[in-house]
C-alpha cells in the first residue's frame, strides 16, 4: 500500500514537472497585465486581439501550411521507403536504415545548418519551400520508423495470396497491405505534423527574412516580451488538441489510434 | 537407364528453380524501386549538406584549405563553452536518467491498455510551444516567480536559480526527459513476463531480479535514452539563451552566434568539432543496438 | 510414487474480475507423482499451476506443501521450479549463466555451480552447449535448457507449462520420452500442464482432467480412458461415441431403443444416462450375428486400422477396425457389455462437477 502511494505520488510530481509551464502559460493567456510577471486580472481581451493579429495569424497559417504538407509528402515518400527497404536484404536495409537514423540522432543544428549550406550553394533563395524541403527531410524517418514495425508484423503470404487469387500487384498493395499497416502510417503522418509544428533550431536556420512560423516568431520576441496573444493562440491550440485525442480516446479507436507505436 | 533420368529430373528442377528465382527477384525489384524517391532525397537532403559543413569547415573564405576553423575550437571562450556545454548535457543526461528510468518501471506494472495513453501523456506538452514552454520556466524561476512565491508562503528561504546553469540544466531535463522514458519504457514493456517469473522461480528476490535481468535487458533503451537526450542537450542555443541569460555561452550560441555574423567557414569547423561528440554517442548507440535497427526509440 | 501427500490445494478459488476461473477446488499431489492437469485453454490448468508456483495468489484457499501453508509464499522462497511455456530464457546471458542463475543466488561455491552445469547439460543431452545464447538454440534445445536451468536447483517438485507446445509433432514425442527418463533419474513429482490428451495419457501416474474452472475427473490414464465419468471426459480423451440412453434395470441399458447387456448396477430403473463406446470397442459382425444392424457410410485409411462410420437406429456409429467392411455394406454391430461405460447425465455442468470432486 505504500509502494503504490509512492509510485502515485512519483507520477503525479513527474507530471506536475511536466504539465506546470503548460498551466502557467495557459494562466498567462487570460493575464490583464501585457507584463508576464504580473497578475493584472482575467480578461479574454488576447483572445479577441489575437484574431486582429495580422503577423500572428500569418505565422500560423504559415506553420500549418508547412506542418500539413511536410507531413504528407513525408508520409507518401516515408511509406514507400519503409515498403521498399522491408523486402530488401540485411545488409542495404541496414544501410538505409543508418542514414534515416541520421537526422533523428544528429543534432538540430547541424542539420539546419547543413540544409542552409545546400541552399545557399544551389543558390536557392531561403523561403516557404526551403522550410518546407527541411521540414520533409527530418519528418521522414518518423514515418519510417512508424510504419516499419507493421510492416514486420505483417504475414507477406497475404500479399502473395492476392496475387495468387489474381490481384494485380497494385491492387493488392492497396487491397490488403496498405488496411494492416494504415494504423502505422497514421501514427507517422501525426508525428511528423507534430515534431514540424514544434520546430524551431532547423527552421530557424533555413526560413530567411521573409517568412516566419509561430516557433520564428517567438524567438524573435524572446527579449523584447512575448505578445500575450502569442499565449492565447497557443492555449487555443493546445486545448484543441486535447479535446481531439480526448474524443478519440472516448471512442475507444485508441488501439489504432495516432501515435500509439511511437 | 537410370542415370539420364536422374541427370533428366535434375535439369527440370533447377529449371524450376531458376524460374521461381528470377520471378522473385522481378517482383521485389519492383517493390525495391519505391525506396528511389526517399534515396535521392536523403543523399540530396541530409548526406550531401553534411558533406557541406566539412567542405565550409575546413576551407577559408579564398576557398583554400585550413584547419584554422577547427583549432579555434581552442580559443579560451569557445574552449570554456564547448566544457560547459559537455558538463551541462552529462548531468542533465544523468538527471534524467534516474527521474526516467524508475518512472519507466512504475508504468510498466500499470495496464497494458493505458499503453497509447502513458505515451501521449509524454508528448502532449509538445503541443503548446517549445520555446513558451521553456519561457514559462522563466516565470517559475525569477526572484518574484511562483517557485519563490511558493517558498516564501512556506517560509522557506528563496532560491535564485534563474540565469545559471541549474536553470539550463532544469530546462534540459524538462525539455528532454520525455525522450528518456520512451525508450526505456518501451524496451521494459516488451520484457516477457515469464522471464521475470522464471528469475522469481529460480529463488532472486525483487532487488535480485531487477540487477540481474531488468537492468541487463533494459541497457538498449537505456542507451537510445542517453543519446536522445545528450545530442540536444549539448547542442542547444535556444535553452540557454532563454534561462541563462546573456551571460552563460554554450558550443551551441557560439556556433548560431557564428552563422549569424555570416561567419559560415568558422561556424561550421566549430559544428565539426561537435559532430565528433555526436559520433562517438551514435557510434556508442549502434554498438549496443544492432538488432532493433533503432526501432525501439519511438 | 509413494503415497506420501507432498502438495494439498484445499478449497482454491480465482477469478478475474468477473470471470471465475477456479471454483472451490481441492486437490493433492503425492511424492514422486507424474500429475498432469488436462484440459481445454480456459478450464483453469494453467492458473492452479500459477497458484502452486506462486505467480498467481488464489483469492480464497490454501496451498499446504510439507504439511505447511506456502500461499502468503513468493515464488522464490518456495521450493519449487518452473519450467515456462515458451522457456523464458534469459536472453543476455550464456547457457550456464543461465542454469547457473538459481545457484548463484544459493551462493554455491564456483566448483559445485561448475559441476551442476555439467551435470544438467548431460542430462538434457546438451553437452557443450555452455557458452552459446539461447537465441543459437533450436525451440527443443531451448526447452531443453529450460528444463536443466530449474532441476539444478534440486527442487522437490516441478512445475512444467506446456513445456511441449510450442514443438513440431516429432521432437514432442520425442521430448516426451525425454521427460519420463528425466523424471525417472531424478526422483521428484512433476506437476505437468497440457492441453494435448495423447501427451497427457503417454507420461502421466495421475491426470487430472478440467473443465471451466472445475475438475471432471482425477484417475490414472487407464481410468480416465476406460472409465470416463461424463460426456466431457469422455469426449475430450479420445474419440467416443456417447449417446443418451436409459438404464432399463441393473445390467441392461436401451441405446437407441434396444436393450444391450452391460455390467454396471444401482443406476436404479429406466434412469436416463449418458453411455460412453470407444470405437475399437465396437465388432462389427455378419448382420445377422450383431445385436443391432447398420449400413456403412464412410470408411477412411488410418494406417494402423480402418475408420468407418455405420448408420445404425439412427445414429452415425464410430468404428476402428482392422477389418475392412466397403462403403454401403449392411452390418452387425456387436459390443462387449464390459466395453459400454455407463455415466450419470448431469442436469447441469455445475452439478457435474461439484458431484464428482467428492
Amino acid at each position: 500500500m505504500v509502494k503504490k502511494f509512492f509510485e502515485r505520488f512519483y507520477i503525479g510530481i513527474i507530471l506536475l514537472f511536466l504539465y506546470a509551464p503548460i498551466i502557467i502559460l495557459i494562466g498567462l493567456s487570460f493575464n490583464k497585465s501585457k507584463s508576464r510577471s504580473k497578475w493584472g486580472g482575467f480578461t479574454f481581451h488576447w483572445y479577441k486581439e489575437l484574431f486582429q493579429n495580422r503577423e500572428i495569424m500569418n505565422a500560423l497559417y504559415t506553420t500549418l501550411i508547412i506542418a500539413f504538407l511536410s507531413a504528407l509528402i513525408a508520409t507518401i515518400i516515408g511509406t514507400a521507403a519503409a515498403i521498399a527497404m522491408n523486402s530488401m536484404r540485411k545488409t542495404p536495409r541496414t544501410i538505409l536504415m543508418g542514414i534515416t537514423n541520421i537526422p533523428m540522432l544528429n543534432a538540430d543544428i547541424v542539420t539546419g545548418i547543413s540544409l542552409m549550406l545546400i541552399f545557399v550553394a544551389l543558390r536557392y533563395t531561403l523561403g516557404f519551400t526551403s522550410v518546407l524541403i527541411a521540414h520533409i527531410t527530418f519528418n521522414i524517418p518518423y514515418v519510417i520508423l512508424s510504419v516499419m514495425p507493421k510492416l514486420r508484423q505483417l504475414n507477406p503470404s497475404t500479399f502473395e495470396a492476392a496475387l495468387d487469387l489474381g490481384a494485380t500487384p497494385v491492387y493488392a498493395f492497396f487491397k490488403v497491405i496498405l488496411p494492416d499497416i494504415f494504423p502505422g502510417v497514421i501514427s507517422g503522418f501525426f508525428l511528423a505534423f507534430t515534431m514540424s509544428l514544434d520546430d524551431f533550431v532547423i527552421t530557424h536556420f533555413t526560413k530567411g527574412p521573409s517568412i516566419n512560423t509561430l516557433s520564428t516568431k517567438i524567438y524573435t520576441e524572446v527579449r523584447k516580451g512575448i505578445k500575450p496573444e502569442m499565449y492565447a493562440l497557443s492555449t487555443l491550440l493546445f486545448v484543441t488538441v486535447l479535446l481531439l485525442l480526448i474524443i478519440i480516446n472516448r471512442r475507444g479507436v485508441t488501439k489504432k489510434a495516432p501515435i500509439t507505436k511511437i | 537407364m537410370n542415370v539420364p533420368l536422374n541427370v533428366k529430373n535434375r535439369l527440370q528442377q533447377k529449371r524450376k528453380k531458376d524460374h521461381d528465382r528470377t520471378l522473385k527477384i522481378g517482383k521485389s525489384n519492383n517493390i525495391k524501386l519505391l525506396s528511389f524517391p526517399y534515396i535521392i532525397w536523403m543523399a540530396g537532403f541530409i548526406i550531401i549538406p553534411l558533406f557541406m559543413i566539412l567542405y565550409y569547415g575546413l576551407t577559408n573564405k579564398n576557398k583554400h584549405i585550413t584547419l584554422e576553423n577547427i583549432t579555434l575550437i581552442s580559443n579560451p571562450i569557445n574552449q570554456k563553452a564547448l566544457l560547459l556545454a559537455l558538463e551541462l548535457a552529462l548531468i542533465s543526461t544523468v538527471i534524467c536518467l534516474l527521474l526516467a528510468y524508475p518512472l519507466a518501471l512504475i508504468l510498466r506494472k500499470s495496464h497494458k491498455r493505458n499503453n497509447s495513453f502513458i505515451v501521449l501523456i509524454m508528448i502532449l506538452p509538445m503541443w503548446m510551444n517549445f520555446l513558451l514552454r521553456t519561457i514559462a520556466w522563466q516565470n517559475i524561476l525569477e526572484k518574484t516567480g511562483v517557485l519563490n512565491n511558493i517558498l516564501s508562503l512556506l517560509n522557506l528561504p528563496t532560491l535564485n536559480i534563474i540565469n545559471t546553469p541549474t536553470a539550463i540544466v532544469l530546462g534540459m531535463v524538462y525539455n528532454f526527459l520525455p525522450f528518456m522514458v520512451l525508450p526505456i519504457y518501451n524496451v521494459l514493456v516488451k520484457i516477457d513476463k515469464d522471464v521475470i517469473n522464471a528469475a522469481r522461480d529460480l529463488g532472486a528476490n525483487g532487488w535480485q531480479t531487477f540487477a540481474k535481468i531488468i537492468l541487463p535487458l533494459s541497457i538498449p533503451g537505456v542507451i537510445s535514452g542517453i543519446t536522445m537526450v545528450f545530442v540536444p542537450a549539448l547542442t542547444t542555443f535556444v535553452i540557454s539563451t532563454i534561462l541563462g541569460g546573456s551571460k552563460i555561452v554554450l558550443i551551441g550560441n557560439v556556433i548560431e552566434q557564428q552563422f549569424r555574423l555570416g561567419n559560415w567557414h568558422t561556424g561550421s569547423g566549430l559544428s565539426l568539432v561537435l559532430m565528433v561528440f555526436i559520433l562517438l554517442s551514435m557510434a556508442i548507440l549502434s554498438k549496443y543496438d544492432k538488432e532493433s535497427e533503432g526501432s525501439h526509440i519511438w | 510414487m509413494t503415497d506420501n501427500k507432498l502438495i494439498n490445494l484445499i478449497n482454491i478459488s480465482k477469478a478475474y474480475g468477473e470471470t471465475v476461473v477456479l471454483d472451490d477446488l481441492n486437490l493433492y499431489i503425492r511424492e514422486n507423482e507424474f500429475l498432469t492437469l488436462l484440459g481445454p485453454s480456459g478450464c483453469g490448468k494453467t492458473t492452479t499451476l500459477r497458484i502452486i508456483g506462486g505467480f498467481e495468489t488464489p483469492d480464497q484457499g490454501k496451498v499446504i506443501f510439507e504439511g505447511k501453508d506456502i500461499s502468503k509464499l513468493a515464488p522464490n522462497e518456495r521450493q519449487l521450479n518452473t519450467v515456462f511455456q515458451k522457456y523464458a530464457l534469459f536472453n543476455h546471458m550464456t547457457i550456464a549463466e543461465n542454469i547457473a542463475f538459481g545457484l548463484k543466488i544459493k551462493k554455491k561455491s564456483k566448483n559445485y555451480i561448475n559441476d551442476k552445469i555439467k551435470y544438467a547439460l548431460k542430462l538434457v543431452n546438451l553437452e557443450g552447449f555452455e557458452n552459446r545464447m539461447p537465441d543459437s538454440l533450436s525451440g527443443g534445445q531451448q526447452q531443453r535448457i529450460a528444463i536443466a536451468r530449474a532441476i539444478v536447483n534440486e527442487p522437490k517438485v516441478l512445475l512444467l507449462d506446456e513445456p511441449l507446445g510450442a514443438l513440431d509433432l516429432k521432437l514432442r514425442q520425442d521430448m516426451q520420452y525425454e521427460l519420463i527418463r528425466l523424471k525417472n533419474e531424478l526422483g521428484i513429482t512433476f506437476i505437468y500442464v497440457t492441453h494435448d490428451q495423447e501427451e497427457a495419457l503417454t507420461m502421466s501416474d495421475t491426470i487430472v482432467v478440467m473443465n471451466q474452472g472445475y475438475i471432471q475427473q482425477v484417475g490414472t490414464p487407464e481410468d480416465i480412458y476406460n472409465e470416463p465419468k461424463n460426456a466431457f471426459v469422455a469426449d475430450f480423451i479420445g474419440d467416443s461415441n456417447i449417446i443418451a440412453s436409459t438404464m432399463v434395470e441393473d445390467k441392461v441399458v436401451n441405446i437407441l431403443g434396444t436393450n444391450f447387456p452391460c455390467v454396471d448396477t444401482g443406476f436404479g430403473k429406466n434412469k436416463p444416462v449418458d453411455i460412453v463406446i470407444r470405437p475399437e470397442d465396437i465388432d462389427l459382425v455378419k448382420p445377422e450375428e450383431g445385436i443391432i444392424t447398420g449400413r456403412v457410410t464412410s470408411l477412411i485409411f488410418k494406417g494402423v486400422h480402418y475408420e468407418m462410420e455405420v448408420m445404425a437406429n439412427g445414429h452415425a456409429w464410430l468404428v476402428h477396425s482392422t477389418d475392412l467392411f466397403p462403403v454401403g455394406d449392411e452390418v452387425g454391430i456387436k459390443v462387449d457389455p464390459f466395453d459400454i461405460q455407463i455415466m450419470h447425465k448431469p442436469t447441469s455442468e455445475d452439478e457435474e462437477a461439484v458431484e464428482l470432486e467428492e
